[in-house]
């Protein structure tokens, strides 16, 4: 019972940690097509700008917090338009070059701004330290992730298919050409989404930034991670997303439990499974 | 003899009387391999600033001949890259010397080239006890897995330390530390209750601590890769009470300087067991820092500095017993059997086994007067040898 009641507690707290790493690329890659493999780059300057206006500017964790997304989603903006914008619609080898040489540029400039070493985020006095569950003690960082989690969800859905810019966002991606013929801007939708991208991958890379820590070579080494959520999830679906996160938390949990060897593999086998089955991800459409 | 042919046999004369001759040595020079670029570029920064602070104290000359240190960049764990840039150093450059290297499989790759040219070699770094076996050129200025892991064994059992889980990520030198650690804890009458093997991978490691926490060993045994992999460990093992609930944390490398204050609160009352604290208190010590200080403002020395710093110091002194010709077994035998004053404490060469013999101490992570995080040494094992070599 406490090691299903543990699995459990560990794998939902990891799984939502996955998910809102994930869930800035399923904005890019999944809703707007392109292989964005600079993802994480914007996850990481979530984390040097919160860390700077927080650490060095000594504003409240909170207002660092949103500042430091506002930043990566306005940075995103000239990105968008002198390099991106080049990119939609084109092969997806070219989407890769472009996207992991951005990536490359940003890993230089943070090891030359920041250093090599890690660069921790520090935590308000009331997020750092523990619950208590009666059983065993919960990092209360991780109930924030939780709530932070849920409410991405919410507005996310309200965005994309509740409202006039979700409805024109799809109509931009579907048929670019249609779209603009009936009046829509399709070039500055693509600009702002993108923007939203890079500021879920901020506020993503600030939440995860206690189990991934901070640091130049951060855009890299979760790259796979990032990609294997939204894969399995599904292309352009939040839903999907977090399910896939939920799945492959859970698994490699219950793995660490029983069988801590194998707890990687189950997790990339869980993904080999998924894909066999459902080719488009567990909520992707063909 | 047209123009073209006239400039061409300029350009030989000058090329060969810049060629450096095989025997007069006026210029001795050392090749260092180590990640310059990529994400160790930690290692080849605290290896270079440390030999220039050498150089700095003691001169670019030993026994009358000019030292010069040549740099190449190895970024990762790859053998065959080692061996061609190994290979390339002595064929091309000429040196008389090799130092470097971080990782074990590329100082095993290196150790036949060593072994057949006769060119010594100084580990700066890798820690595994059979690189020695691999040649008689090769010497090492770093520590040994076993060297440091039995001492923090030893040291368990003295504070009662009875039972106990190992947490090793899954790797050769996490097996390595494992192996060292139950050989030396169960036969000073310890008994390690679960191996636990986690994932290189692990980003989470609540889950590894929650089984820990539920066997209620009296200590954990810890072998991490430094950087994220410590980062996310010391936190799991604050945040899931396993430091609350008493258990003592028995690490060696973890709380190392590069990264340290980035562990933060949760880094607070680890103890490990180490050859190099930065807060180690010595004349030598704080010399070194110093000149550092002053060469490079803001950096931080740690176990890399020092293997670079006994790496040139032994380089030094087997120019200084040749006289700058290259004769290997002259060369090593200069060093064989000699001691002296490191920044770490004292050192020796075994006579022997030509490995490194150093204190490891006890330390506990504090906070010192200007808040920062540091390693506090409070028990010295004096001049410990490679636990790990047959010899």
């Amino acid at each position: 019972m406490v090691l299903a009641a543990n699995i459990l507690i560990d794998g939902v707290a990891y799984g939502m940690v996955l998910f809102m790493i994930a869930v800035g690329l399923t904005i890019t890659l999944g809703l707007m097509r392109v292989v964005n493999l600079a993802h994480g780059l914007f996850a990481m300057l979530g984390g040097y700008a919160l860390v700077t206006l927080a650490g060095r500017l000594g504003l409240r964790f909170e207002v660092a917090a949103i500042l430091a997304v506002l930043a990566a989603a306005i940075l995103a903006l000239p990105l968008e338009r002198v390099l991106i914008r080049r990119i939609y619609g084109r092969d997806e080898l070219e989407q890769v070059l472009l996207t992991i040489g951005i990536t490359f540029v940003g890993i230089a400039l943070a090891s030359i701004l920041f250093g090599s070493g890690l660069t921790p985020v520090t935590l308000p006095s009331y997020l750092q330290g523990t619950l208590d569950l009666g059983f065993r003690v919960l990092p209360r960082q991780r109930l924030l992730v939780l709530a932070a989690g849920v409410a991405v969800l919410a507005v996310l859905w309200l965005i994309l298919t509740r409202s006039d810019f979700g409805i024109r966002l799809r109509a931009a991606v579907d048929d670019a050409a249609t779209s603009e013929a009936i009046g829509i801007d399709t070039a500055r939708i693509r600009a702002l989404t993108f923007a939203l991208g890079a500021g879920l991958a901020a506020l993503g890379g600030i939440s995860g930034a206690e189990l991934l820590p901070i640091e130049p070579y951060y855009p890299l080494k979760y790259l796979v991670l990032f990609l294997a959520v939204v894969a399995v999830g599904g292309l352009g679906t939040t839903v999907g997303t977090l399910a896939a996160a939920l799945l492959l938390g859970l698994t490699e949990t219950a793995a660490k439990y029983l069988w801590p060897e194998a707890a990687t593999i189950l997790f990339y086998l869980t993904m080999f499974i998924v894909l066999s089955v459902r080719p488009h991800g567990l909520f992707g459409r063909a | 003899m047209t123009l073209k042919h006239r400039l061409g046999a300029v350009a030989l004369v000058c090329a060969l009387s810049l060629a450096p001759s095989a025997h007069a040595a006026e210029t001795v020079k050392v090749g260092i391999l180590a990640p310059f670029s990529g994400a160790l570029s930690m290692y080849g920064k605290q290896f270079r600033q440390a030999i220039e602070v050498y150089q700095k104290q003691n001169g670019t000359r030993a026994g009358g001949v000019e030292i010069e240190f040549v740099y190449r960049d190895l970024e990762g764990p790859n053998p065959a890259r080692a061996k061609t840039l190994a290979r390339e150093l002595i064929v091309k450059d000429k040196v008389q010397y090799l130092g470097g290297v971080v990782f074990t499989p590329n100082a095993m790759a290196i150790a036949p080239l060593a072994e057949e040219t006769r060119v010594p070699f100084v580990v700066f770094n890798a820690a595994t006890s059979a690189i020695l076996d691999k040649s008689s050129y090769v010497l090492r200025a770093s520590y040994t897995l076993a060297q440091v892991t039995y001492p923090l064994a030893d040291y368990a059992i003295e504070k009662g330390v009875r039972t106990a889980v190992t947490m090793v990520s899954d790797y050769a030198p996490g097996h390595d530390g494992e192996t060292a650690f139950k050989a030396r804890f169960e036969a000073a009458g310890g008994k390690v209750v679960e191996t636990i093997r986690m994932p290189i991978a692990t980003t989470d490691f609540a889950p590894f601590m929650q089984r820990a926490k539920a066997l209620a060993p009296q200590g954990v045994y810890v072998f991490l890769p430094a950087g994220p992999p410590t980062f996310g460990f010391t936190k799991a093992f604050a945040e899931n009470g396993l430091k609350a609930a008493g258990i003592r944390f028995l690490g060696t490398a973890e709380t190392e300087e590069s990264n340290l204050q980035a562990l933060g609160d949760a880094a607070i009352g680890l103890e490990t067991a180490f050859h190099y604290s930065a807060a180690h208190p010595s004349p030598a010590n704080d010399a070194f820092k110093k000149v550092l200080a002053e060469l490079h403002p803001g950096s931080e020395p740690n176990f890399a500095s020092v293997g670079a710093y006994d790496g040139a110091h032994m380089i030094y002194r087997m120019v200084e017993g040749t006289a700058g010709k290259p004769d290997g077994d002259k060369a090593i035998a200069a060093v064989r059997g000699q001691s002296w004053e490191s920044p770490r404490g004292p050192v020796a060469i075994d006579a022997k086994s030509r490995d490194i013999i150093e204190n490891v101490y006890m330390r506990v992570v504090e906070r010192d007067a200007t808040g920062r995080l540091i390693n506090k040494e409070f028990r010295t094992f004096a001049m410990q040898p490679d636990y790990g070599r047959g010899n």
